[in-house]
């Protein structure tokens, strides 16, 4: 089966430089599909390529097998929610969402029928007479997503548009979103810079950097099993030391961080070797905690030290750790089990985490934290 | 402290209260109750209509009238239709210094005076003017080319003298519109002209409505275009009041053309704020 969109070997240079460079993927009939990126990264700019507001400088885009390269935006089966919703704010509602069937023209009758039938879609009925600015932030996006659907498109692209939202309805539109993907069954695209509304939401993510895709797959590959240093350090938190490698045995490592401290790790495959320098990453749930030593016997990466610094935050909540060597501090997620919930600052804790879960990546100049 | 407040208050607001009665409204007064005297003998006066059924019984009076309205309007429509896409040009297309580059060489005839600007098309558009020897030079005249004293001279004149207070209103309103939402307009299926209709103008339909009544002000009170421009004979309504004031001495009948040409203006102002559906507080607020 043809994907619905596919997108090979697209190119974009501005003055030399290229804003994306070389990509190339498909999505699948009824997926979501996302982009996940800081800014400044390039989705933008293949977002805009898609919906037909930019000529890509080389590289070709095709929807539904068709290519696009020729089509202006307006006659694409493509619509996009914009980051800032873009409604109309000159018409009222009825007249945003029939927008395009009007300019597709369709009859009258018709254009009422199918605006009433996506109003009560999105939930929303009997809205339709009302201006743009009555609205609350969460109904304006549904709005924009209503007015794109009515069209029926083949794929619908979203620009970060949870961006202006508080957290809370954030959070709520995330799960609405979700929701509304299935129910129109169409190919959504979105883009963001928010690595929980991509994982949350995604069949698929492309993490993107510097232009080029770092790693393309589903929320738990990237999160667990990450490709890149950019990708372990971009996707989740982590704890991030710079080491070289001491030892290495099949895929286990040895290493010893810049500031002394000796750790085991696994380059999964990576090619590393004796007296390379390394990066190792390790998340903060990945360690555990415990109050005795003997408790962690069956890690092979185990520390003793005291909580530097508690960072309460739910069911989130952290703690800083630092070894009695003073070695670097240490982030480690508390367990839910509320075992831990009365800890103080300055507590003796002992530490340990499996060297299977310290994913080390031979050195970058760059490597970004999130 | 309240009463300090509204001390502040109208003292701030004295100045404007001032000017607006001394230089508005009691010459305006003055002028109306002039416009109803009639010259009954030497230094007798008795009070009548007698100016203004004078107006409306002199053909060349009401023909003139109707003319300068006409030419406003028109002079008006024209210099929309100019500067529309100039706006559209400077406030969207553009960006950073070429914009404000642009916005300024809009600006910068202004800093002549009006009476050395229309000098300047009369050096252009008289016989030995420049056009006159570029069409003689170039062969497609075989003589001088009078382009001064017509209604299109007159045109041009008031167009060119109008140009900015259309483009100011035009570019801070077109400026206010997202970008996004034209593009939006353009991804939901939209062509150039719908997009046109549907959403840039309706977004600045204030800003039209400003610039127009601005321009349309300024045209139907201009005395020294049409007079330069179009000659002695160009029939321009501030000519008449001027001449019945300064020339014929005749200051009662000059105060009742004044007083028409002041009910003309506000009624085709009122009559466009209706039918564009804008109130003056939106489009002046």
């Amino acid at each position: 089966m043809t994907p619905d969109l596919e997108c090979t070997a697209l190119t974009k240079r501005f003055n030399d430089e290229a804003a994306v460079d070389n990509v190339s993927f498909a999505v699948p009939q009824g997926s979501f599909f996302s982009i996940l990126g800081p800014s400044g990264c390039g989705k933008t700019t293949i977002m805009r390529m898609i919906a037909g507001f930019l000529p890509p400088t080389s590289g070709d885009i095709c929807i539904k097998g068709r290519s696009m390269l020729n089509v202006p935006p307006n006659k694409r089966p493509v619509n996009m929610v914009f980051q800032h919703l873009a409604l109309f704010p000159m018409m009222n509602i009825e007249d945003n969402i029939g927008y395009g069937l009007r300019r597709a023209g369709l009859p009258k009758p018709e254009i009422t029928r199918k605006v009433g039938e996506v109003l009560e879609r999105i939930g929303l009925p009997g809205v339709g007479k009302r201006k743009v600015s009555e609205l609350s932030g969460g109904q304006k996006q549904r709005i924009a997503i209503a007015r794109c659907m009515v069209l029926e498109p083949d794929v619908l692209l979203l620009d970060e548009p949870l961006g202006a939202l508080d957290l809370k309805l954030r959070e709520h539109m995330k799960i609405e979103l979700k929701a509304l993907q299935a129910a129109f069954d169409t190919t959504f695209v979105y883009i963001t810079h928010d690595q929980s509304e991509a994982l949350v939401m995604s069949d698929q993510i492309a993490v993107m950097n510097n232009g080029r895709f770092e790693q393309l797959g589903a929320a738990r590959d990237l999160y667990y099993r990450p490709e890149t240093a950019f990708v372990a350090g971009f996707v989740g938190d982590t704890n991030r030391w710079p080491a070289k490698v001491d030892r290495v045995e099949g895929g286990a490592l040895q290493l010893r961080t810049d500031s002394g401290l000796t750790l085991h790790g696994a380059s999964h495959g990576r090619a590393l070797s004796r007296g390379d320098r390394a990066d190792v990453y390790v998340r903060p749930e990945a360690i555990r905690v415990a109050h005795t030593a003997d408790e962690l016997s069956q890690f092979d990466n185990r520390l003793s030290g005291q909580v530097t610094s508690i960072l309460f935050n739910g069911a989130a909540s952290r703690i800083l750790f630092r070894d009695d060597a003073g070695h670097e501090e240490i982030e480690v997620t508390l367990p839910q089990s509320g075992e831990f919930a009365m800890l103080e600052k300055g507590a003796r804790v002992h530490i340990g985490w499996s060297g299977a879960h310290g994913n080390c990546f031979a050195a970058t100049t760059a490597a970004a934290g999130a | 402290m309240r009463a300090q407040a509204r001390l502040g208050f109208i003292l701030l607001l004295m100045p404007i209260l001032l000017w607006l009665t001394a230089l508005i409204v009691i010459p305006h007064i003055d002028m109306f109750l002039i416009s109803l005297r009639e010259r009954v003998g030497v230094g007798e006066y008795a009070t009548s209509t007698a100016n203004y059924r004078t107006f409306l019984g002199e053909p060349l009076y009401l023909v003139t009238f109707a003319r300068t309205a006409i030419m406003a309007v028109t002079a008006t429509f024209i210099t929309l239709l100019i500067a529309f896409p100039v706006s559209y040009y400077i406030a969207k297309m553009i960006k950073g210094r070429l914009q404000s580059a642009l916005f300024l060489m809009c600006l910068v005839p202004f800093w002549v005076s009006e009476l050395v600007r229309t000098f300047g098309w009369m050096i252009l558009l008289r016989e030995t003017g420049l056009f006159s020897n570029l069409l003689q030079w170039s062969g497609l005249a075989s003589g001088p080319v009078e382009m001064l004293y017509n209604d299109a001279a007159i045109m041009v004149g008031l167009v060119y003298t109008s140009m900015l207070f259309m483009v100011v209103p035009l570019v801070t309103t077109l400026e206010s519109l997202d970008d996004s939402v034209i593009e939006a307009g353009y991804d939901l299926g939209g062509s150039g002209p719908s997009i046109l209709r549907e959403i840039i103008i309706p977004h600045a339909t204030p800003g039209i409505v400003s610039g127009s009544i601005v321009v349309f002000m300024l045209s139907l009170g201009n005395y020294l275009t049409p007079t330069m421009l179009g000659g002695k004979d160009s029939l321009w309504f501030t000519e008449l009041i001027y001449s019945q004031f300064i020339v014929r001495f005749n200051w009662e009948l000059g105060a009742a053309f004044g007083f028409m040409l002041l009910i003309l203006s506000s009624v085709i102002v009122w009559a466009m704020l209706r039918l564009t559906g804008q109130t003056l507080e939106k489009t002046m607020g």
